[in-house]
């Protein structure tokens, strides 16, 4: 076994070698640009970026015509809700998302506060999940953009996306889903999921970083503006050179998540249930957001009276996070955990641990044990605990907070 | 967040853990910090009939820095005076283990908790 372990799959994924196999051609040999129409180099890069587009529209039930490219999900969120609200600005100008959003979309959203349109944000539930009722009741006559992500990427779990799919439709709304955790991992049939504009991408289900997909429905039709012009590539929604290599990986790893999403679940399934159960039996242990509506790549757990950073620093044999990765840089808590309700100590002694394709039983047996023991040893360094212990309620205590 | 060998050191091996006896007189204590920040210190002093620190203990929940910069300062106080233990500065804590500016906090703590400690003896003492 070699250390240290991967246990980070929900920030991003190993590129599958069978993947890089058919990445590498399109670098070297077929390096055409796919916008030559002139010349036979030309025609074999368009011709791998169709295929391409054709296993992504499969992964997710969807027309190739359908299909966007983008550099990535955070241009993904970004043209899709910006795109949306631009375009139909005339019709009204109120946004409704939620709390536990990623980045890329609750940023976007307030840049476009900034710009005069008006946002309501979800609470969740305790258990993570936005409320289809809460949701029902925030929508007003000018609302014209829900985005509601399908799977949260801290904590796992599964929001309702195809009730609110229904429900936007019959109201008139556009329905923005950034399934980006959710790819790969959760079944996607564009048929049954009434999203009109939905962001994907290659890195999450073992594909290249770089590249990631819009999108974009056509029966009923959807209409978004442009962010990036200059050539009108990808039917006038995003120009650019497109990047052969990237999106036939992105392509590659579409198809074989397809293939392989049922069995990997299980057995992926498996493992993070023996992680559960090989920790769960521990003091003053929480899991974090739905146990049963959630992805089974995802763990999420706090310890109390343990901080997260130490304990990350603690089981540096395994790669894990604490909160998510774009925001570990900085000392707050988790915006996701704190949405839930945890206090702050909670939210401080979170760890996210995330399974994939290439996790092993023993990785997660070496995992667990190793947690144990830096939990506890932790545990024996805190005053916390020791007060916990003693019988002293923390909430009862003057903390002098700097 | 790249960690100095000196603090990597103290986390893996820290020095001087766990409390004094409840209800010795010749203990300080000094607990600063708030679990909703992330980090409390408590830092236990032990003074002899000399008026000098004979022993510290400590106990931290907290980053790997805050645990190392407790750990550092249970050795520094060790042979002094109250007051000269007092003296000690969050910016020569921060020194010795290199602490990056974004964990500087972490040695302002161990100062205040060094302070809080001294008070909470001298206190005891009607000093």
């Amino acid at each position: 076994m070699k250390l240290p372990i991967y246990l980070d799959y929900s920030a991003t994924t190993p590129v599958d070698p069978r993947v890089a196999g058919k990445m590498i051609p399109y670098l070297t040999e077929f390096f055409g640009n796919a916008a030559s129409r002139s010349h036979a180099f030309g025609w074999k890069a368009e011709e791998g970026i169709e295929e391409a587009r054709e296993h992504v529209a499969a992964l997710i039930n969807a027309d190739p015509k359908e299909i966007v490219w983008t550099s990535g999900a955070t241009e993904g969120n970004n043209l899709a809700i910006k795109g949306a609200a631009n375009f139909y600005k005339t019709k009204g100008k109120h946004i409704i998302t939620q709390k536990t959003e990623h980045k890329a979309v609750l940023d976007t959203v307030r840049e476009l506060e900034r710009q005069g349109f008006e946002a309501t944000y979800l609470e969740v539930e305790p258990n993570g999940i936005v409320s289809l009722e809460k949701l029902k009741a925030a929508i007003r006559p000018d609302t014209i953009l829900v985005s509601i992500m399908m799977v949260n990427n801290e904590i796992g779990v599964i929001h309702p996306v195809w009730e609110i799919g229904e429900l936007c439709r019959a109201k008139g709304i556009i329905f923005h889903c950034d399934a980006v955790q959710g790819a790969g991992r959760v079944e996607i049939d564009m048929q049954k999921l009434k999203a009109d504009l939905l962001t994907i991408t290659a890195h999450k289900i073992y594909g290249p970083k770089g590249i990631g997909a819009l999108y974009v429905r056509r029966k009923p039709r959807v209409r978004i503006e442009a962010q990036i012009h200059g050539g009108g590539h990808e039917r006038g929604f995003r120009s650019g050179t497109l990047a052969t290599h990237q999106i036939v990986g992105f392509g590659e790893a579409a198809r074989l998540a397809k293939l392989e999403m049922g069995a990997e679940n299980e057995r992926i399934r498996a493992l993070r249930d023996k992680l559960w159960n090989s920790i769960k039996d521990m003091e003053e242990v929480y899991v974090n957001g739905d146990l049963e509506r959630r992805i089974p790549h995802n763990l999420n757990v706090s310890f109390n009276f343990v901080e997260g950073e130490s304990l990350i620093m603690a089981v540096k044999d395994i790669a894990v996070s604490s909160g998510s990765a774009c925001t570990s840089a900085s000392l707050e808590p988790s915006y996701v955990l704190r949405a839930l309700g945890r206090t702050d100590e909670l939210a401080h002694s979170s760890v996210r641990i995330t399974l994939g394709r290439f996790t092993t039983e023993e990785e997660v047996k070496y995992a667990a044990d190793l947690i144990r023991r830096k939990v506890e040893k932790l545990r024996e360094l805190s005053p916390l605990w020791e007060m916990y212990k003693d019988g002293v309620d923390l909430n009862s205590v003057q903390w002098a907070a700097h | 967040m790249a960690y100095s060998d000196k603090v990597i050191d103290h986390y893996e091996n820290p020095r001087n853990v766990g409390a004094f006896e409840k209800g010795d007189e010749t203990v300080g204590t000094g607990m600063v910090g708030a679990p909703a920040c992330g980090d409390v210190m408590k830092l236990q002093i032990k003074v002899g009939a000399d008026g000098r620190i004979q022993d510290a203990r400590f106990k931290t929940y907290g980053c790997g820095s805050a645990i190392a910069s407790s750990s550092l300062v249970t050795e520094w106080v060790k042979g002094k005076t109250l007051d000269e233990a007092a003296t000690i500065k969050n910016t020569q804590i921060a020194e010795e283990l290199s602490l990056p500016p974004v964990k500087i906090h972490c040695s302002i703590l161990a100062e205040d908790a060094i302070k809080a400690a001294v008070e909470d003896y001298k206190k005891k003492h009607g000093k």
